[in-house]
């Protein structure tokens, strides 16, 4: 086998057809909607070619940059919250009594559909009979507003379960990576005289920053290209308060019959993401690699 | 080298297989040559449809057994994917050979993309008269009818009988007299009316009505063609009383978050005193087995009432739901067409009896054993002045969905009447 292994165009066909796989359903994908954004075409009937026009309205048109600033708004929460999510690992991998369980209880939105997720805070939301609302109407609050109906409350709303269904995720994510610190560096710190806070901030933070950047990484792009929830629970309205911009592509290119300028959006969608994600590695890059 | 051989062999077999998975099945379904076959594709699926789904199967199965050699194949989707579907299959130029299509707007770029064959002359010799008048032209498109529409929905307000009651009220004739009812509700902690504004539509038919009633029966149909404008007064005035009701708490908490299933669920719940819907639902208030029987004794209807002293109240909101289309491109577009004309014919009697559905075609109410509501809706609808389609069927997707936006902004105080006026027009303007 070894012997075949080294000729290079064997290694070449074994390579082969997981690349024509994602050739075919990502990449050609990718070029033909980057295509389909140059032409003027309803989805249905023939199209014309009309060069960079679509692009040039996407620049111009506030209701797209509306909606990237909601993806913005959006990526900027999900990568605050991993702190919560870093703090909550901290404790639960600290041995504290019922960890396991609890590390259970924070994964579970994880393995619910985000449909699912949707119609449990659709529930949870409603303005009248909504578990929510009618906490705060025994509380005493006269006029509980309408989650999902309020133009000004309604991204924020909607960013609670948003963040809320990646918790466990990214909780797992800590938890194994924290898990896997030697035992003798913490116990070492400790004979040390080290606290809790420095040894979590001093020792334990620095050995699982290459995981941290991951998930901000993660976050950001996820957050960027976000749709399942928005899409559910308020369709991007009311009036397009909260649109984001997968929300906006699918909009234009299914529900106005505009695949064309849809198909400039989803690319641009592409190139936004790209130019973050780069950022993201050029800001968080190491200058030196920390070992266990 | 023998190995090498193997190993190439493998290597070259995957590959095969790779690309043959990725383009199989185009060509299973093909019958053998003498047996025709008829694609069906519709969007009644027997989970959430049962009656439709079973009348659809009785007329495929009577078809096939008048019609030797010929099968029908049926797919059922569900509204929103059946939808995407047609998206997706017209794009690739497979759209099946008979399947269902709403009217006007959504029709526009697939007869304009050549994908719909014409109907003409089916409805030739007879089939035309059979057609609720207005109907048939809601589905056609420069004169050449597209389209054979199955259903034909206006929108009353249904209200509920006990909560009038037990507050003293009589069904309003006049706005001023809703408006009080709308007062003594909201006076009495009553949710005057359901409204699920997430889906937009469900708020443009009340601001239609208002338009219809201060505008007159043309008014919005001439604006939206292009022969009117927008910011004529009455359209201001139209959105204006929308406002005013809002301003009032007319409308349930928070209508603009909610969907209309949502806001149906607190009026057959007893939470809303008022919902305005298509009569699609008529079924949940008359036979459904599911709803309480003395909920469905308890709901009536009225027709939207009058405003300022002006409109003609048997002037109606609605329009032909779905309806049957031959693709242009299909290989039994004969038998297809036979099927279609087949199809509607059978649908009528059955569908009003059985799904409890209002249909496109005439039928003789009298003669059938029908809950009263459904007598009295059809009556109505034989002594309709007046029928507007809905506002986002008519326009163009574009249109229509600046149309549907600003009904939410509208809805939500968020803009004033005369700048849902001048969206309107500039959404018009930009269309020619």
């Amino acid at each position: 086998m070894n012997k075949v292994m080294s000729n290079k165009w064997m290694i070449a066909f074994y390579v082969l057809p997981a690349l024509i796989l994602v050739g075919i359903l990502i990449f050609i994908p990718l070029g033909l909607s980057a295509y389909y954004g140059l032409m003027d075409w309803n989805g249905i009937g023939d199209m014309e070619f009309i060069g960079m026009e679509n692009y040039i309205t996407a620049v111009q048109d506030m209701k797209f940059w509306d909606s990237a600033f909601h993806s913005f708004l959006l990526a900027f929460f999900s990568t605050l919250s991993l702190i919560v999510y870093l703090a909550i690992s901290m404790i639960l991998a600290s041995k504290i009594k019922g960890a396991d369980l609890l590390r259970k209880i924070y994964l579970i939105p994880m393995l619910l559909s985000s449909v699912a997720i949707a119609q449990l805070w659709i529930k949870v939301f409603n303005p009248s009979n909504g578990i929510l609302n009618k906490m705060l109407m025994g509380l005493g609050v006269d006029n509980p507003p309408a989650w999902l109906a309020n133009p000004d409350i309604v991204l924020y709303a909607i960013f609670i379960p948003i963040l809320w269904q990646y918790a466990g995720f990214y909780i797992l994510i800590y938890y194994a990576a924290l898990k896997n610190i030697p035992e003798s560096l913490i116990e070492a710190a400790k004979i040390d005289g080290a606290s809790p806070l420095q040894i979590a901030y001093r020792i334990k933070l620095p050995l699982i920053a290459g995981v941290v950047k991951v998930t901000i990484v993660l976050a950001i792009v996820g957050s960027l290209k976000y749709f399942d929830l928005i899409y559910v629970m308020t369709g991007g309205g009311p009036n397009g308060a909260s649109e984001v911009m997968a929300s906006y592509m699918y909009k234009l290119a299914f529900s106005t019959n505009d695949f064309g300028y849809g198909s400039a959006i989803g690319f641009l969608l592409l190139v936004i993401t790209l130019i973050v994600t780069v950022i993201v590695r050029k800001l968080t890059a190491d200058k030196e690699e920390l070992q266990y | 080298m023998k190995k090498k051989a193997v190993t190439l062999f493998l290597a070259i077999t995957s590959l095969v297989l790779v690309l043959v998975g990725c383009s199989g099945g185009a060509d299973e379904g093909s019958a053998s040559q003498d047996e025709k076959t008829i694609e069906f594709m519709h969007l009644w699926p027997e989970g959430s449809s049962a009656q439709h789904h079973k009348i659809i199967e009785d007329i495929v199965a009577d078809f096939e057994s008048n019609n030797e050699g010929v099968n029908v194949e049926v797919e059922v989707l569900s509204n929103e994917q059946y939808k995407d579907k047609m998206k997706v299959l017209s794009t690739s130029n497979e759209l099946p050979d008979v399947g269902m299509t709403w009217a006007a707007g959504y029709l526009e770029p697939y007869v304009e993309g050549n994908k719909f064959a014409s109907l003409d002359d089916v409805l030739e010799g007879g089939l035309q008269d059979s057609f609720v008048s207005g109907t048939t032209e809601a589905y056609a498109i420069d004169g050449t009818t597209y389209g054979l529409p199955l259903e034909l929905n206006v929108a009353p307000i249904y209200y509920n009988k006990s909560i009038f009651e037990e507050n003293g009220l009589e069904v309003p004739q006049t706005y001023e007299e809703f408006k009080q009812v709308v007062a003594t509700l909201e006076e009495n902690g009553v949710e005057p009316i359901a409204l699920g504004n997430k889906d937009r539509w469900t708020g443009s038919l009340w601001y239609m009505y208002f338009a219809d009633r201060i505008g007159g029966p043309e008014a919005l149909t001439e604006a939206i063609d292009g022969n009117g404008s927008f910011e004529e007064p009455a359209f201001v005035e139209a959105a204006a009383k929308i406002q005013e009701l809002a301003d009032m708490n007319a409308f349930n908490a928070g209508y603009n978050g909610l969907s209309d299933q949502e806001a149906k669920s607190m009026f057959m719940s007893g939470q809303a005193a008022m919902y305005m819907i298509g009569t699609w639902d008529l079924p949940n208030y008359t036979t459904n087995e599911d709803v309480p029987q003395d909920f469905r004794d308890s709901v009536g209807y009225f027709k939207f009432p009058t405003v300022n002293g002006q409109g003609d109240q048997s002037s109606f909101v609605g329009g032909p739901g779905v309806g049957l289309f031959v693709a242009e491109n299909s290989d039994v577009k004969a038998e297809a067409k036979d099927f279609v004309s087949f199809f509607v014919e059978q649908w009528g009697e059955r569908s009003v009896q059985d799904a409890g559905v209002i249909p496109a075609t005439k039928v003789d109410a009298e003669s059938m054993d029908l809950p009263q509501m459904y007598v009295d809706v059809l009556n109505d609808l034989n002594n309709a002045s007046n029928i507007t389609l809905f506002a986002d069927v008519q326009m163009s997707p574009d249109a229509a969905e600046v149309h549907l936006n600003q009904i939410q902004a509208l809805f939500g105080g968020e803009i004033t009447p005369e700048e849902f006026a001048e969206a309107h027009q500039e959404a018009m303007s930009s269309e020619e």
